[in-house]
Parts: structure tokens; C-alpha cells; sequence
């Protein structure tokens, strides 16, 4: 048996996530699909359950072509999908939702139920209680009892994606066991994940994406140099020319920790100076969007100090940090940083701040085109900013920033842009760095953070495990510290 | 307004009300009423004469009171279900003015005025800082402020501010006659609050279009996550709008006291606040098209009250009218909204993430 998808396509828009993607996933083998956040994984893997169509390309299980319209198209070909964050039911009880999305009966036949639970259970040593509510079950568990009732409703494929997120170390010795037996049993295990060790941990074969295609296939153990480089793409580092010296420390961030959902911080410190550039690398969600938010006054810390040029802003509000010249630039240009439904100029106005009750309409269009002109962006004063593509969108958001502001905080600066695009976007940063502005970037792109940091703090789950001289480092040396590995 | 939205605007109204009209002709017919001699007493009860007018007009008053306010409230993006307390606010508080203050007519209308608004400010302030301090959603702080509003105006009608000798839910005492507000003519047209009226359009109006506040308080309403990173309270622009809409309301309250009832009643906004939210989303919550609308369905209430007395019909047809008007308009939204929406709503965000095409 196998499973194989040839030259899927798939647009949202003008972003190709998936570009003629083809993959062949043998029964037996444990199939790892390895690629940075972003590369088209998830995308794939949604197409393969049905949750989303493909634009073009075609599915086949042992032979026999697939129309997959809907997640229940999925099911009914075997094909389980293990999401991300469990799609568990919180206020059922264990049994309820182990019934759910069950037969096509009328009648739910629990006892029936509680038996197969126990079966399925007791073959991968689960220990369930069937009328407890779900919530006081762990995602790790709350995991166990979805593939326990993906296999009870026929799964022969099984999609896991990135299914380590938030559980325990013991968990995942547990998951990763029952994978391996489920493989060897002959299902077919699809194990989507954008961190090496597990891949190299578990897989028998591995497929490795980036922008949207498949870069790369190896046989399992590889070595991770190998992994790291299709993963990223060969990354060159270039000499800049000597930047001015640095100034006066612009944000001093003493020894905080920071909660966010499941995430707790280590005891993070960092002071950046007047025209540094400081890199934050890592997996997304390792905490360095919430250093940068901290950083800004959206985020409290829990404990320890922020002193923004000297003065201590520590749990003050993000509009004393506004007044203290820090911008903050999130990577959800859409999402925060701009508003839907109001155009360039009207952007513009509110970013301007500026005094009086009403508006001069036509000293507005002609500060917009102002922006417009020096920040290149392909616009009106009167289009939407949902209706400029990303680049100028960001482009948008650069106008928006004060010249004078003082530390520009920014996640993924040219995440979403073509090359000429994100060049621009930084020369104009670089500008602003030589005019003793400091920057601090939270980016996914290693060359990015090569090229353009003084300095490249790496994070591994909450902790800032390395700060690095981007002078002195390497991808290689990035890509597996960012990987958790350290080189040796 | 270009021409092209400017008639798809027209579209979206002219096509509903045409379907809404054969919906009531049906119902007529069915009815056994004939069905065009119906749609003619709407219109001689509601424009025929100019004492017709006069009456439509003074439910057209607070209806686009309400109204203007509430496209400053869905503005900042809150639904401001608690609009009809806010008008029984104004009500209560320009009818506690009307027994306590001494004075002429021109300092009794004018206090009573302000104290409407005043009144349904605070009241609406209240379902603000339920909403931004308490973390309730302004719908339903608003729908229970709504019933403590009527239940308020009630324990006065029978309690405290009960008529000499029998208290009754048919309301207080009359006002003292400096209270009542000046009419002109034999068609009774009360001239100020038709101005008040206007100028509250005209000023819901240049506040949205012309002024930074308006400008802050849609970024608020579209985007509060953005709106607070550029530097924008959210919280002052969220009860910014909520006292604005709830004077607006008080006002309306005010003017049915002072001008149409001489008294407070126990239901005395009458639904002209949920009327409002209605007449707001047919006007695509735009300033320029709520006056028009309301005047349309101020018209269709007072005409069919016709119905009743010379048809032998229920007046409610029009309220069914009006009802079937705004499913439709909301349904061929709605149905608008999904096209354009479909292809962007599998757009997760992963789109962020990837490389831009051409």
C-alpha cells in the first residue's frame, strides 16, 4: 500500500503555498515531512484530509484515485489527520468524544462505544476514564484519544502534524512508540514536524520543503548538514561595510520572564545600543515575539526590568513606550498593524498623530502622497490597504514610523516579499540604523539575520540559549542551535 | 461616493423594497383586502395631508435620532442593542426636570432637553464600562440595561410620580403646558426637534467623515488590535461612542415626552431604538441615507395605522412590511458579503509566510 500525491497546486491569492508539489508515502515507513514555518506543509497535509481542495494535482491510496471535498471524504478513504491542537471537544466527556463523528446511525450505542475505547486504549496502553470531561485531560492525552479514535474509524493513514507541540517529554516517548508500532503494523504515518532532532529521531525517510516545494528526499539517519541546507537553502554571508560605532543603550532589559499561553520564559536579558542591529532567531513561538512585545509595553513581564534610554518603563503602558519613540511592527500586517477598511491616507492621518478636531482633506491626500513617493509603495492616497499586495504593505507600515523613532521592534520585516522587495525594505532600515536608530527583528530567514545583525540571539523554547556575533557565526551553526542542537 | 457604489447602494435598497411591496400585495391578497387601495391608505395616512405629514414626521424625530446615534456606536464597531434603554433614560430623566424645575417654557424645554441627553448618556455610558471594565458584551449589557430602563419608568409611573389618587401604567400626570413642546400650526409641526434632528444628522455626518475622532473611532471599530498599537485609547473612542449614541437616544426620549406624550408612559420609546439598528444596517451604516430610510419607515408605521381604521385590517401589516424589508436587505448583504468573502476565507495564515507572487 501506498499513498501518493503527484503535482498538487495550491494558491491562496497571489502565494503559491503550494507549487507543484509531488510525494510518494510507502506503508511501513515512518514518512517525515521536515520544513521551516511557512514552507507548505501544513497546506499540504490540509489537502491531503480533505480540510482543504487542491487548485490542481492529484491523490491516490494503493492505486485508487481520491476526491477529497471535505474532511468526511478523508475519514471515509482512511485518511486521519492528527491537528495541531487536538480537536477535543473540552466540556464532552472522553467517551462522548471518542463516539463523535461516528457512523451515520441515529441512535449512539454507548456501551458499544466504552468497549471499543477500551479495546483501542488498552492496545496502545492508554489509560482513559470514559466519563471524565475531556478538559481534565493533558493535550498530550487529549492526543492519545484522538488517534485512538481516528484508528477505531478506520484510519490507515495517519497525519500527524507537528503533534509534539505542549506535551511532555514522557508523552512523546509514548507517541513516538505507538507511531513506530502503527508503522510497523503497516499504516501509513505521515509525521509533519520543522524541527530536526524529532524527524532524525523517528523517521525512516524524510522529505524536506521550502517555499512551497519539495526540495529534497533522504533516507533516514541523514546527516543534519544535509537536513539544514535544504531546510534553509545554501546561505551566503556577505561583508558589509563598517557601520557607525554604537551609542548610548536605546532598551535595557534586565533578567525578565514572560508568560504567554503554554509558553514561560527562561530569565531573558539583552541591552541594544544606538544603531545596533540585534537579530532574534529561533522556531516560531520560541519567545521571541514575546521579547519584542515586552520589549514594546505589550506584554508584562512577570519579574524583572525594562529601562527604555535610562528611564524605567517596567509595567508601564505601551503608550509610554510609544512616547519613548519605540515602534513595534507585528508580522500580522493585516492583523495589527493595519486597518481593513481604511485607506493609505486615512492611515496616514492616524499615524501622523497629529492635533485638531477636523480633517483637511486635502492636506491629508498630499501627506499621503508624500508617503507614497518616498516610501515607493505601488497605491493611491485612496486604496485600501487590504488592496496592496504585502511588500507595500509593509512598506506602508515603515511610513507610518516617526523618523525618529528610536528602536524599531519588528517581527519577520520581510516575511511574504519578493527579494527586491525585502532589499528595499532593509536598505531603508539601514538608513534609519545609521541615523542612530536601533533595531531588534524577530526573522525566520537566516541570511537575513546574517546579513543584517550586529548581534543574533537564538531561542529554543523560552530560552535565549545563545547569543552570537553575526560576524563570527555561520548558517550551519544557526540552523541546528535554532533546531536545539548544538554543533560540535 | 462614486457613481458605481452610489447605484449599487440604490440597488441594494431599490431591490428589496419592490420585493418587500409584492410580499405585502400578497399578504393583502390573501387577506381579502384589496390589495392597492391598502398601499394607497398607507400613503394618504402617512404624506396625504399636511397634518399626515406632521405625524409622521414626529415618529420620524426619534427615530433618526436613534439612528444617527447608533451609526456612531456600529462606527466603533458595538452593537448597541441598548439603545431603546437609553431613550427611556432620556425620557425619565427630561420628565424629573418637567416636575422639578420652575421656569418658562423656553429655560423648562431646553433644561428638559439637556437632561434627555444627559440621561441617556450616562445610562449608555453605563453598558460601556460594562464592556471595556466588566469585559460584557455590549449586547447583552445593553439588552439588560433595556429592561432595568422600562422596569425603571414603571416603578416611577406607579410609585413615586404616580398620577393624584390612582396610580396606572397609563402614565404620569400631564406635563405643565411650559413643558410641552411649541408647535407651529394648524398640522401641529414641532418645528425644534425636526432642526434638532437635522442638525444631529448633519453633525453624525462631518464628525464620520470630516473629523480625526471619526477616523480613530472607525479604526477602533475595524481593527482594535491595530488601533491600539498606532496609539489609540480604544477604551475613550469605545465610550466616546457610547455616550454620543446614548445622548443622541436621551434626546430622542426628551422630545416623545416633551412633544408627543406630555407625560411618560411605561413603553415610552416605543421601539423606535431597535427600529434605528434596523433602519442603520438598510443604510449600509452610512450617515447621508439614514434620514430617508427613516422617513420611509416612520411612513409606512404612521400609514398603516390607516389600515385598522378603514380596511378593518390589522395595522401591524406594516410592521410586517418593514420586517420583510430588512431580512431581505440583510439576507442580499449577506449573500454579497459571502462572494466576495469565499476566496479569502481559506487565506490562513500561512499566506503570511510565503513568497509573494507577481
Amino acid at each position: 500500500m501506498s499513498l501518493e500525491l503527484q503535482d498538487i497546486h495550491k494558491s491562496f491569492g497571489p502565494v503559491r503555498a503550494n507549487d507543484g508539489v509531488s510525494l510518494s508515502i510507502e506503508a511501513g515507513t515512518l514518512h517525515g515531512l521536515l520544513g521551516e514555518n511557512g514552507a507548505g506543509k501544513s497546506t499540504l497535509m490540509k489537502i491531503l484530509s480533505g480540510f482543504i481542495s487542491a487548485d490542481a494535482g492529484r491523490i491516490a491510496l494503493d492505486g485508487t484515485p481520491l476526491t477529497l471535498s471535505s474532511p468526511r471524504d478523508g475519514i471515509r478513504a482512511g485518511i486521519g489527520m492528527l491537528h495541531q491542537d487536538p480537536l477535543v471537544f473540552l466540556p464532552f466527556s472522553v467517551l462522548d468524544n471518542f463516539l463523535i463523528g461516528s457512523g451515520r446511525r441515529l441512535r449512539l450505542d454507548r456501551e458499544a462505544g466504552r468497549r471499543a475505547l477500551e479495546e483501542t486504549a488498552g492496545r496502545f496502553g492508554f489509560s482513559f476514564y470514559p466519563d471524565a470531561p475531556a478538559r481534565t485531560l493533558t493535550v498530550g492525552e487529549r492526543q492519545q484519544l484522538e488517534i485512538a479514535r481516528l484508528l477505531w474509524l478506520g484510519a490507515r493513514v495517519l497525519i500527524l502534524d507537528e503533534p509534539t507541540t505542549g506535551i511532555s517529554a514522557t508523552q512523546r516517548t509514548t507517541l513516538f512508540e505507538i507511531l513506530r508500532s502503527l508503522a510497523a503494523e503497516g499504516m501509513i504515518v505521515a509525521f509533519v514536524s520543522h524541527k530536526l532532532e524529532e524527524v532524525e529521531e523517528l523517521c525512516d525517510r524524510v522529505t524536506v520543503m521550502r517555499r512551497g516545494r519539495v526540495v529534497g528526499e533522504s533516507e533516514m539517519p541523514a546527516p543534519a548538514e544535509r537536513l539544514v541546507e535544504m531546510m534553509f537553502g545554501r546561505v551566503l554571508v556577505e561583508s558589509e561595510p563598517t557601520p557607525p560605532p554604537f551609542g548610548e543603550p536605546v532598551l535595557e532589559v534586565d533578567a525578565i520572564t514572560l508568560r504567554e499561553r503554554t509558553l514561560t520564559t527562561s530569565e531573558l536579558s539583552v541591552s541594544v545600543r544606538e544603531g545596533e542591529i540585534v537579530g532574534l532567531a529561533g522556531l516560531e513561538g520560541s519567545g521571541q515575539r514575546m521579547l519584542l512585545r515586552a520589549a514594546a509595553g505589550l506584554l508584562q513581564p512577570e519579574s524583572g526590568r525594562v529601562r527604555v534610554r535610562g528611564r524605567d518603563l517596567t509595567r508601564r503602558g505601551y503608550r509610554d513606550f510609544l512616547r519613548a519613540g519605540i515602534h513595534y511592527l507585528p508580522a500580522g500586517r493585516l492583523e495589527e498593524g493595519l486597518v481593513p477598511g481604511l485607506t493609505v491616507a486615512e492611515h496616514v492621518l492616524l499615524a501622523r498623530g497629529a492635533m485638531g478636531f477636523f480633517i483637511d482633506g486635502a492636506a491629508a491626500r498630499e501627506d499621503a502622497r508624500g508617503a507614497i513617493a518616498d516610501y515607493a509603495i505601488v497605491g493611491t492616497p485612496e486604496s485600501t490597504v487590504e488592496s496592496l499586495s504585502g511588500g507595500n504593505q509593509q512598506r506602508l507600515l515603515l511610513a507610518m514610523t516617526p523618523p525618529d523613532a528610536r528602536l524599531l521592534l519588528m517581527e519577520h520585516p520581510t516575511r511574504g516579499l519578493d527579494i527586491e522587495s525585502a532589499d528595499w525594505v532593509w536598505t531603508r532600515l539601514l538608513e534609519r540604523r545609521d541615523r542612530g536608530s536601533a533595531i531588534v527583528f524577530a526573522s525566520a530567514d537566516l541570511d537575513e539575520l546574517l546579513r543584517y545583525s550586529d548581534r543574533i540571539l537564538v531561542f529554543f523554547s523560552g530560552r535565549a540559549v545563545k547569543a552570537l556575533d553575526a560576524r563570527e557565526t555561520t548558517g550551519e551553526e544557526l540552523g541546528h542551535l535554532i533546531g536545539g542542537k548544538e554543533l560540535v | 461616493m462614486n457613481a458605481h457604489s452610489w447605484l449599487a447602494r440604490v440597488g441594494t435598497i431599490a431591490l428589496p423594497v419592490v420585493i418587500a411591496f409584492a410580499v405585502a400585495l400578497l399578504l393583502l391578497q390573501l387577506a381579502d383586502a384589496p390589495p392597492f387601495e391598502a398601499l394607497g391608505l398607507i400613503w394618504e395616512g402617512s404624506v396625504g395631508s399636511a397634518a399626515k405629514i406632521s405625524d409622521t414626521l414626529s415618529a420620524w424625530v426619534p427615530l433618526t435620532l436613534a439612528a444617527a446615534g447608533l451609526v456612531v456606536t456600529f462606527a466603533a464597531g458595538l452593537w448597541n442593542i441598548g439603545v431603546e434603554g437609553q431613550i427611556v433614560a432620556g425620557a425619565v430623566a427630561a420628565t424629573w426636570v418637567a416636575r422639578e424645575l420652575p421656569g418658562p417654557a423656553a429655560v423648562l424645554i431646553t433644561a428638559m432637553l439637556l437632561a434627555g441627553i444627559v440621561g441617556g448618556a450616562l445610562w449608555a455610558l453605563l453598558a460601556g464600562l460594562l464592556k471595556t471594565r466588566g469585559g460584557v458584551n455590549e449586547i447583552f449589557g445593553g439588552l439588560g440595561l433595556d429592561f432595568v430602563a422600562s422596569g425603571l419608568a414603571i416603578y416611577l409611573i406607579i410609585g413615586p410620580w404616580k398620577r393624584e389618587g390612582v396610580a396606572s401604567t397609563s402614565g404620569t400626570d400631564l406635563f405643565r403646558p411650559e413643558a410641552w413642546m411649541p408647535t407651529v400650526g394648524r398640522a401641529q409641526f414641532a418645528v425644534i426637534p425636526i432642526l434638532l434632528t437635522v442638525g444631529a444628522v448633519v453633525l453624525v455626518y462631518v464628525l464620520m467623515r470630516g473629523t480625526r475622532f471619526g477616523l480613530r473611532l472607525k479604526a477602533v471599530g475595524k481593527n482594535p488590535r491595530s488601533a491600539h498599537l498606532l496609539g489609540i485609547s480604544t477604551e475613550r473612542y469605545t465610550l466616546a461612542a457610547f455616550l454620543l449614541c446614548g445622548g443622541l437616544a436621551g434626546l430622542a426620549g426628551a422630545i416623545l415626552v416633551s412633544g408627543v406624550f406630555h407625560k411618560l408612559v411605561p413603553s415610552v420609546s416605543g421601539g423606535y431604538g431597535f427600529l434605528g439598528i434596523l433602519v442603520v444596517l438598510l443604510a449600509g451604516y452610512r450617515a447621508a441615507w439614514i434620514a430617508p430610510i427613516s422617513f420611509f419607515f416612520a411612513a409606512v408605521a404612521v400609514g398603516s395605522t390607516q389600515l385598522s381604521l378603514r380596511l378593518d385590517l390589522d395595522s401591524s401589516l406594516g410592521g410586517v412590511l418593514q420586517g420583510v424589508l430588512v431580512l431581505l436587505v440583510i439576507l442580499l448583504g449577506g449573500w454579497r458579503a459571502r462572494r466576495t468573502r469565499r476566496r479569502m476565507v481559506l487565506m490562513g495564515p500561512e499566506r503570511l509566510m510565503e513568497p509573494e507572487g507577481p
